[in-house]
């Protein structure tokens, strides 16, 4: 606090938006935590293929659904097949639709957010009432439908969940487009001449980053949450494939005598989507400190 | 305020046109028909079944008749349980769907209201964090993860309730928890801050300073502000609790429209199908007007806009 040049320049110097976020993300022990298990989740999901030594559909019928012991540390299914090993390969899956619906909502979310807010005017009003309505549809439902009806496969489904959820991203990012707008650094790039569409996507999107990071993290629970519903209705990943919607489906036709299969799929979706939403809420805090908790 | 919600009713019109369109050319674009997979039907019953259900007419002309005895009121017999019209199996089935949405309802204020003040009350303690833990938890936890495990606990193992149906009273608790959960852990954390908010407003510092009890401040002058948001949240908590229940009425077998949607959904009943869609829509979009008009009653900026 005294008053010395020579520190306080250093200070000014100091911490870009992202230093600082990271600051605060590291202060925030929930986010950390949950960051700190997706880590371990994920990497676990992703060497599974070379490391397990079951197949995710290698049967056993004469052992069939055995409790967790020292060959299968969490059991196997009627089927003989390793409960570990299917509940890492359902990660992949469940990761997997996350990641890409996310990526297709993120996708038409802010192009149609941004081109809304730069154009304005009309054209805005009416991409905006477009939003408003398509709000209104029950579209748990019609996914629903779309499944039944035009087959159960896994692009399918990244399509379908990733059009439910880009309205709030068009929101989101329209929002930040529209305000950032009016700031002089756009104004003086409009005044050097440079074409709308770099403006658009050289400085209105990049800087609209912070809102879209962490909506996007609060995404992808979404995302896997529904893909895990529609496949424990049965309208989503098929057998023998799995993912963890699908095998909690399968433990509960069975939980009475095998209690296991039901259990440790739950454990596993429920952490992982405790850890994203920890990580999102520790992001938006940290990204975007004047926003509130609710 | 008349001409506002006017104005929101006919907005309703294309959103609704959209919906029928939509799962109208959805469901019957797809391969197979709804009796595609019926054994051994003779070609000749499979054509007067057809032409009985109006599905060998070209499809635009299917959806023309469609459109035209909608605006009856009239949604058409059930491909697959022909015994009822649709409208008749509507009728039969919401009230559960109903009563089962008032119970989760209740479950979600009683409990999300008592978490959230006492949470609020002492800010920051064990009464606090443990509430609000549960909460994260109810948020986080998916239904058809809870339910099971519910099952698992209470009917399985400590043999307190039922495992499924729809019939005695204590056949009714485990569904309406396992509905009614993730609505109380939205409601806690709702009535947290908005208590945590009134306690911090000038008014309530002035009753304290004129000496009204801690329980009086709380009661008289915090309460009703503080379940302002609560009361916001009860239209889209209303609309989802009765359009939401597909998976806790397939769980725990409950006669009621979600299952019946699915099971039609599956069966390929169209008119059973579109029926429902319109139902449940109508029913959305009803509780959105009337959460709109709530707000424009509340609030002129709204109607205004």
């Amino acid at each position: 606090m005294d008053a010395q040049p020579q520190p306080m320049l250093e200070a000014e110097k100091g911490s870009s938006l992202g230093q600082d976020a990271w600051r605060r993300l590291r202060q925030n022990r929930a986010a950390v935590g949950g960051g700190g298990v997706l880590i371990v989740m994920l990497f676990l999901c992703v060497i599974t293929p070379w490391m397990a030594p079951y197949s995710y559909e290698a049967q056993n019928l004469e052992l069939g659904s055995v409790a967790p012991r020292q060959a299968h540390w969490l059991g196997t299914d009627q089927l003989g097949r390793d409960l570990l090993t299917r509940i890492l390969y359902g990660g992949r899956v469940s990761f997997m639709v996350g990641f890409a619906a996310t990526a297709v909502s993120l996708l038409i979310g802010v192009t149609y957010g941004a081109l809304a807010g730069f154009l304005g005017g009309r054209t805005d009003s009416v991409m905006m009432r477009v939003v408003d309505i398509l709000y209104t549809l029950p579209f748990t439902i019609l996914v629903i439908i779309l499944m039944v009806y035009l087959g159960r496969n896994l692009v399918l489904l990244f399509l379908a969940i990733g059009a439910v959820e880009w309205l709030t991203m068009a929101r989101i990012v329209r929002g930040q487009v529209m305000s950032l707008r009016k700031k002089e650094f756009i104004e003086a790039a409009v005044v050097l001449g440079y074409s709308r569409r770099r403006i658009l996507f050289r400085h209105l999107i990049p800087n609209s980053l912070g809102p879209i990071i962490v909506y996007c993290t609060l995404t992808i629970p979404q995302v896997m949450l529904l893909e895990a519903f529609l496949s424990f209705l049965g309208l989503g990943v098929q057998a023998p494939m799995s993912s963890w919607g699908l095998l909690i489906k399968e433990g509960v036709e069975t939980m009475e005598d095998f209690p296991w299969l039901v259990v440790f799929p739950s454990i596993v979706l429920s952490l992982t989507l405790f850890s994203l939403n920890f990580l999102g809420d520790g992001l938006r805090d940290a990204l975007d400190p004047r926003a509130g908790k609710d | 305020m008349l001409r506002f919600v006017l104005r929101r009713l006919l907005e309703f019109v294309p959103v609704f046109f959209i919906i029928v369109t939509l799962t109208f050319f959805l469901i019957r674009l797809a391969p197979g028909g709804p009796f595609a997979a019926e054994r051994a039907v003779p070609e000749e019953v499979l054509k007067r079944l057809n032409e009985y259900y109006n599905l060998d007419a070209p499809l635009y002309v299917q959806y023309f008749d469609y459109l035209r005895d909608l605006a009856h009121g009239d949604l058409g017999p059930s491909f697959k349980k022909p015994t009822l019209t649709v409208s008749e199996w509507i009728a039969l089935r919401f009230p559960v769907s109903l009563e089962l949405g008032l119970y989760a309802l209740g479950v979600a204020l009683l409990i999300g209201l008592a978490a959230g003040f006492l949470a609020a009350l002492r800010p920051n303690t064990a009464t606090d964090h443990v509430p609000m833990s549960l909460a994260m938890a109810g948020i986080c936890i998916p239904n058809f993860v809870l339910g099971p495990l519910l099952v698992l606990v209470f009917a399985l193992w400590l043999e307190w309730f039922p495992v499924a149906g729809w019939d005695l009273q204590q056949d009714k608790v485990l569904p309406s928890i396992t509905l009614g959960a993730a609505y109380a852990a939205y409601v806690a954390r709702l009535s947290r801050a908005g208590m945590l908010e009134m306690l911090a407003q000038d008014f309530v510092r002035t009753a304290r300073a004129k000496g009204v009890s801690e329980t009086g401040v709380v009661l008289r002058h915090a309460l009703w502000g503080g379940m302002q948001p609560v009361v916001t949240f009860l239209g889209p908590a209303a609309a989802g609790l009765l359009t939401g229940s597909f998976v806790v009425e397939t769980i725990f077998q409950v006669p009621g429209l979600g299952r019946e949607f699915i099971q039609a959904a599956f069966n390929r009943d169209y008119t059973m199908i579109m029926g429902t869609v319109l139902f449940y829509a109508g029913l959305i979009l009803l509780f959105n007007l009337i959460v709109d008009i709530v707000q424009a009653w509340l609030d002129p900026r709204v109607r205004l806009s």
